[in-house]
């Protein structure tokens, strides 16, 4: 049996460079909050993007799939402005976010929470301090109004009971509490997007269905648009309202949970079928 | 006369001259790499200095690594203080004794301190304990995205972290050699006072005599240099690390190396600036 060319699920839009007048991305799009367009980027002779076309839709869990050193992390790392692309539009709310000089990059920075791998929890503060740190840095605000939201966080994301959290440091706190503080952190100062850097690497499967389920509670409660770099498959299929698979550096599909499933591309069958979620060479979940 | 004969008739350069130019070429990496080794430090520094210009100023930041960098060594400087004091007097003594002149000990030793021993003294210290400790929680912050994290909050991390170093070492390091001064001729009079039975009217009288406040700006202004250099050389390995633990370790170890390296070969120079800028008091 021959297998159908592999392609996206959804087809891109037309690429806006070379394109006489404005883009047509270079507006606020009621859906599509980031719009990343023929993004490419390069360490050496080593070309990790090639050509990225991909949509993040608002208020939804995005899950970006794809294997060890395929450039996930890199991708992400664009998006909020760590790394500047080689070529290519990256758009968030209309704004095309390439050109901006570090000024309007901190103003973008401010709309975006990033939970790391490991948390980046700084070593040197305790939980508290932690949370609040971009509240400090940000605004001047008095330290009963800095502990109400603080505990607050603490609260929602079912840390307040755990005994003397509020002083402890990070290495006395265990992984899954690591990833709840540096969420935490994330979500103080409101940002309308989530970055999640394989938030379940390292927990066990307990911790992982719980970081599951924070992740999906706290797209729910406080409305963000998350967007989740994972090579988890029972994670993405649980959370995820939709797919994109980074693989040879470009995205060879996005779309819905289903869709996902359904697709015939070669890699994502691959990850599908190894993670035991669907029986080899069959189209529905297991 | 078509391009391919063009080319056929370009000089082709000789064997002579294709060995001369791997030669030069042989020459010139170390000298390429030092001159970007020394840029990239000076790029950091730059960069440095820049973040005093704006808020905030970071003041906690910088008090934490005054105590780090100068609380935190005092032991260890006043240690090796009072060592290099009663080994520098027992050196002059034996010298001086060739001569009968042992009376000028607490000149010679008043001298040697307040200018060379004191400052390169204190910098090697401080390079050892502080300029280590700063290059692995850099490069540890460094490899755990800690410095990452700092950038995602829109917090300039060269102001955050390195700025306040570089500024509490510079400042701390002309105090703390005050102190290895103050503890030298400590050591060099108790050893010279009641092991070696020399006159303290003489050793008290030479010392004021023969040395004088510049040579505690001299020996401080370098202090202060030597500051500089180590902690940016920290800094720079620590900021810079790459990969794992291995490479926090390694970043450590050439921290320290940089340091102790930059602080022998401007501690040269800059006694050469200040036999111009002060001739017969360096």
């Amino acid at each position: 049996m021959s297998q159908p060319p592999a392609s996206p699920t959804t087809v891109a839009e037309p690429t806006a460079p070379g394109q006489p007048g404005p883009s047509p991305l270079a507006v606020r799009d009621e859906r599509w909050q980031i719009r990343v367009r023929g993004l490419h980027k390069s360490f050496g002779v080593q070309h990790v993007l090639r050509g990225i076309d991909l949509d993040i839709e608002r208020g939804r869990t995005n899950i970006i799939i794809g294997g060890s050193g395929q450039g996930k992390s890199v991708l992400m790392k664009h998006l909020m402005g760590l790394l500047r692309p080689d070529a290519g539009q990256i758009w968030v709310d209309g704004e095309d976010v390439v050109a901006f000089d570090d000024r309007e990059m901190g103003r973008l920075r401010r709309k975006f929470g990033m939970v790391f791998q490991y948390a980046a929890l700084f070593d040197s503060m305790n939980v508290v301090e932690n949370i609040a740190f971009p509240l400090i840095e940000r605004y001047k605000l008095s330290r009963d109004e800095i502990m109400e939201r603080v505990r607050d966080l603490l609260r929602k994301l079912d840390l307040a009971d755990v005994a003397g959290i509020e002083q402890k440091v990070p290495p006395e706190l265990s992984g899954g509490q690591r990833k709840r503080v540096g969420l935490a952190r994330a979500l103080i100062d409101r940002p309308e997007i989530l970055l999640y850097d394989e938030p379940t690497t390292g927990l066990d499967p307990v911790a992982t269905k719980n970081v599951d389920e924070m992740i999906r509670r706290t797209s729910d409660e406080f409305g963000v648009t998350s967007v989740v770099i994972s090579h988890d498959m029972a994670s993405t299929f649980r959370i995820g309202d939709r797919i994109s698979m980074l693989y040879n550096g470009t995205i060879v599909v996005n779309g819905t949970p289903e869709e996902a499933l359904a697709s015939r591309h070669p890699a994502l069958r691959e990850f599908v079928e190894t993670s035991g979620l669907v029986a080899p060479e069959a189209n529905g979940p297991a | 006369m078509s391009e391919a004969d063009s080319a056929d008739s370009a000089p082709n350069p000789s064997a002579v001259e294709r060995r001369m130019r791997g030669v030069l070429d042989l020459l010139a990496l170390p000298l390429r790499a030092l001159f970007s080794y020394f840029g990239d430090h000076a790029l950091m520094l730059g960069q440095a200095l820049r973040g005093l210009g704006y808020r905030p100023f970071r003041l906690r930041l910088f008090l934490e690594q005054m105590n780090f960098i100068g609380v935190g060594s005092l032991w260890i400087v006043g240690l090796v203080g009072f060592f290099s004091g009663a080994v520098s007097a027992q050196q002059a003594i034996t010298a001086l004794r060739m001569f009968q002149q042992e009376r000028f000990v607490g000149a010679t030793v008043g001298i040697s301190l307040a200018q060379e021993l004191a400052p390169v003294f204190t910098g090697l210290m401080i390079t050892a304990r502080a300029g280590s400790g700063m290059a692995t929680e850099l490069g540890s912050m460094r490899i755990t995205e800690q410095i990452d994290a700092l950038t995602t909050f829109a917090v300039d991390p060269i102001q955050y972290l390195v700025t306040p170093r570089v500024i509490a070492a510079t400042l701390i390091m002309p105090i703390m050699t005050m102190v290895f001064n103050v503890v030298g001729l400590i050591g060099a009079y108790l050893f010279a006072i009641y092991l070696e039975n020399i006159d303290l009217g003489q050793f008290i009288e030479q010392f004021r005599f023969w040395t004088d406040p510049k040579d505690y700006i001299i020996g401080c202004s370098k202090a202060a240099v030597f500051g500089v250099t180590l902690s940016v050389a920290a800094c720079y390995q620590g900021f810079n690390v790459r990969g794992g633990a291995k490479e926090v370790g390694l970043a450590t170890t050439r921290a320290v190396v940089a340091g102790s390296v930059s602080i022998l070969i401007s501690d040269y120079f800059l006694i050469d600036a200040f036999h111009i800028l002060w001739p017969g008091k360096s």
